[in-house]
């Protein structure tokens, strides 16, 4: 691809076949991160895509830019270090809610607290799908599995409103069905300056088959984005769980990458000469 | 038995004290005096775990020609105090020729201290801090030191002067005030060696850390971004490379743990950037599962681990060399890493910018295992040479449809496309994959795969820098990192019996170079391997891959009591005559 030819959607596929389930969310949430990258013309050699371990981790293989697979719960740091290494790239961290929110919870909490201007997109089916079906930080405390049977008992882990707590700058929840709409989303998140995150509800349909009625549990959410972080989390610990739209857009300075000049390594040595 | 003060012209001090006392302050001035004056010197410490006060002892050691290893015996202790002096006397060996410097309103004198032998001789170094107005015991008791050893007062006025410029006249004159009335006290004291200076142009005498000589061989090896959780002793690295690395265009980023810490590196040199991350073991336990991250997507990282005394929390002040089978067997799969040592303070540079050098060109995580002792000692060297290593990584500069990641080479190493190069996008994965990248679990893609990064790093040219290796002879003794520099002293006592013995201090720990090894060892009638270990984990990793001789034998001890010369030679000569 040319660097300046202008770039379809489908230009930012590669040839590599999903491990997905026919019916996975996760293949519209990968349509709407290339309609995003072709929307901002990003050439594709610029773009990184780091992610984790699990089913919506598999997705940086699916794209033809440069892509991490790391280990499970450490693409937060991986698309940290990158991004301070390389402030010219455009950075997505992508993966599911038992990568981000049990696993990496700790780097979730530190990559909004610290601001770097990166975009993190976790598709959350409240279940741990590659595993074969456990419950998840986000599942439902009634949901009965084998590993937990009748369900966990524990209250559901509130991504958004701890995004806002540690202090994510940009947050918005999507739906995967809703083409259209995460891919305005996401170019959103991609320009906002700092550490943006988008929570986007993703079915899975073998797993948590009850999912396949979110198309119609969804709704716009009624009121615009704030910029008051304070507000934001009550309306959404409030809401129904289905509010989909930007619901944060924040005025925080992201993370300093700016580099001074460079000087010499030999001047070190004056530091240790008697 | 009492040890002897073997080594001619050198000459020991021990400052001991509460936390708080000052002890450490006034021994590094004593030490930058000695610098100044023209010594070699080694200072050590040995502190206890608390953050403040609690004991502390500062160890320094002065020669004319380079000191690497504590002495076996203090020809001066001085203590402000006794307070928790047990915990560290074991350190403080004293002989027939010490002298002992004690303020008699400090309390009863400790049993090691009273039965030793040598001479005691009482001070009362508060009372005469208290005489001078805003006088500190401790400015005292470095003029008493600076006196029984020979400095001259000029040297440590003038570094007096120097140092404390900023605190204002009236605290260089009451430190003055203090140093000199302590010159009149040591100037009485019984006859210990005085130390010797030579001569040194301008810039050709250094005082380093060990970790500080890490963390500027990094920065000569073409590191430019680091990543760090702080932990004991590793943060001084850290902390010295936060503002050098922004004053050549790098950066330094504080992770929320060690679990982020080594992943921020991978994803930065994924980026291109030459980096490491510093930790002590039990952060290096944290990183080991993204070690292996590192080694199976060929993604170059340096990993410096300085150890202290394990398992678990440990001895977190203390050195210990038990790290080295986390280092080399601590990943899962089989998964070819580089484990390197610096086998000398001084040698933290060179075998840091080594790693970092091994890790770019063979695009292969190295971990550098230094420990406390080498890197929290101040040493007076000579000036390091200037060595040629600078990170080389092979790039896919220019890519195509035919450009493949994991391609299979001859020399297993591929050329790697730096995100930005158009058209050589790929996922670097953990998950084992193709040539190209995809991942695939068949077993023709994990045996070439696999193949590849073995033979990359068993392949590789290290040169002649596996090991160093010293005299010649019947008997050898193999040893690593920071115990090398007393196995070399020991030696070196032994040569002087007319008995010749040839030392290999392995600086390649893995993969190690086992035919080199045993080349060395082919007219040995007897090997001893010494090691900082309780397990003897050196010498099992040698018996696993060498044919080593039947009756090698295994001298080993864990911290935090170092190896001293005095211990090895005495093992030596009683092998020697078996």
């Amino acid at each position: 691809m040319s660097q300046t030819a202008p770039v379809k959607s489908s230009d930012y596929k590669s040839e590599v076949k999903p491990v997905w389930c026919p019916g996975c969310g996760d293949y519209h949430v990968l349509l709407s991160i290339t309609k995003a990258f072709a929307a901002l013309q990003l050439p594709s050699e610029d773009v990184a895509v780091i992610s984790g371990i699990g089913c919506s981790s598999r997705l940086p293989a699916y794209l033809d830019c440069y892509g991490f697979h790391g280990v499970h719960g450490r693409a937060l740091p991986l698309g940290t270090g990158l991004k301070v290494a390389r402030p010219d790239l455009t950075v997505l961290v992508a993966g599911g809610d038992g990568d981000g929110f049990s696993i990496g919870g700790n780097h979730f909490l530190h990559a909004c607290r610290r601001n770097i201007d990166l975009t993190y997109v976790v598709m959350n089916n409240r279940v741990y799908g590659m595993t074969k079906g456990q419950p998840s930080p986000t599942t439902e405390p009634d949901w009965d599995s084998a590993l937990s049977p009748g369900g966990t008992g524990l209250s559901p882990f509130h991504p958004l409103v701890i995004a806002l707590a540690s202090g994510a700058n940009f947050v918005a929840r999507a739906f995967s069905g809703d083409i259209k709409g995460t891919t305005g989303m996401l170019i959103e998140a991609i320009e906002h300056p700092g550490f943006s995150f988008v929570e986007v509800l993703s079915p899975c349909v073998t797993f948590r088959p009850d999912q396949r009625g979110w198309k119609n549990a969804v709704h716009p959410a009624p009121v615009e984005a704030t910029d008051d972080p304070a507000r934001a989390a009550r309306r959404i610990m409030s809401d129904d769980g289905f509010n989909i739209g930007v619901l944060y857009r924040g005025t925080r300075s992201a993370y300093d990458l700016s580099r001074a000049e460079a000087g010499e390594v030999g001047e070190f040595d004056r530091m240790f000469e008697i | 038995m009492a040890p002897e003060i073997t080594r001619e012209n050198a000459v020991s001090v021990a400052l001991t004290g509460s936390g708080g006392a000052g002890v450490m302050t006034a021994g590094g001035l004593l030490f930058d005096a000695a610098a100044k004056f023209g010594c070699y010197g080694l200072q050590t410490r040995s502190v206890g775990p608390q953050i403040r006060g609690g004991e502390s002892a500062a160890l320094l050691s002065f020669s004319d020609r380079p000191v690497e290893t504590r002495s076996d015996c203090f020809d001066l202790l001085l203590a402000l105090d006794w307070n928790n002096f047990k915990s560290f006397s074991a350190e403080i060996a004293l002989g027939a020729g010490s002298v002992v410097v004690a303020d008699p309103k400090a309390g009863d004198f400790p049993d090691m201290v009273r039965e030793a032998p040598g001479t005691v001789v009482e001070i009362p170094v508060q009372e005469i801090a208290d005489e001078i107005s805003g006088g500190r015991a401790n400015m005292v008791a470095l003029g008493i030191a600076a006196a029984a050893i020979g400095l001259p007062y000029d040297v440590v006025g003038a570094l007096i002067g120097g140092k404390l410029a900023g605190k204002g006249e009236a605290a260089i004159a009451a430190s003055l005030a203090c140093v000199e009335a302590g010159y009149g006290h040591g100037s009485d004291l019984p006859d210990i060696p005085k130390v010797r200076g030579t001569e040194y142009a301008p810039g050709d005498r250094w005082l380093l850390t060990g970790n500080e000589a890490a963390a500027l061989g990094a920065v000569r090896g073409g590191v430019r971004f680091a990543a760090a959780y702080p932990i004991t002793p590793a943060t001084e690295i850290l902390e010295w490379l936060a503002p050098a690395l922004s004053k050549v265009g790098g950066k330094l980023l504080q992770a929320e743990d060690e679990l982020a810490s080594i992943n921020m590196v991978i994803g930065a040199s994924f980026g291109g950037v030459p980096s490491l991350t510093a930790t002590s073991g039990p952060g290096l336990a944290l990183m080991t599962e993204s070690i292996g991250l590192a080694t199976a997507s060929e993604v170059p990282v340096v990993v410096i681990d300085v150890m202290r005394g394990g398992p678990s929390t440990g001895i977190p002040t203390k050195s210990e060399q038990s790290d080295l089978n986390i280092a080399i067997y601590g990943l899962h799969g089989d998964a070819p890493h580089i484990v390197a040592a610096p086998i000398s303070l001084a040698d933290c540079l060179f075998t840091t910018q080594w790693a970092v050098h091994l890790a770019e060109a063979m695009q292969v995580p190295t971990i550098v295992l230094s420990d406390q002792f080498i890197g929290q000692a101040r040493m007076i060297v000579d000036r390091p040479a200037d060595i040629a290593f600078f990170a080389q990584r092979r790039r896919a500069e220019t890519c195509d449809a035919e450009t493949r990641r994991y391609a299979l080479t001859a020399d297993g190493i591929s050329p790697m496309p730096i995100p930005g190069t158009p058209g050589g996008q790929y996922t670097a994965d953990g998950l084992e994959h193709s040539p190209s990248g995809t991942p695939s679990s068949r077993a023709e893609d994990h045996l070439s795969q696999l193949a590849k990064r073995r033979d990359k790093i068993e392949d590789f040219d290290y040169g002649g820098h596996w090991a160093e290796i010293e005299g010649g002879g019947d008997f050898v003794v193999v040893t690593w990192g920071s115990t090398s520099a007393a196995v070399r002293e020991a030696a070196s006592r032994v040569r002087e019996h007319g008995i010749r013995v040839k030392t290999v201090a392995i600086r390649l720990l893995a993969p190690l170079n086992a035919d080199a090894l045993m080349a060395e060892l082919e007219d040995a009638t007897r090997v001893l391997v010494v090691e900082q270990t309780d397990g003897a984990q050196f010498y099992h990793y040698l018996r696993s891959r060498c044919h080593l001789p039947r009756d090698t034998l295994a001298m080993h001890h864990p911290g935090p009591l170092t190896l001293t010369p005095a211990e090895i030679e005495r093992e030596i000569l009683k092998e020697h005559r078996l």
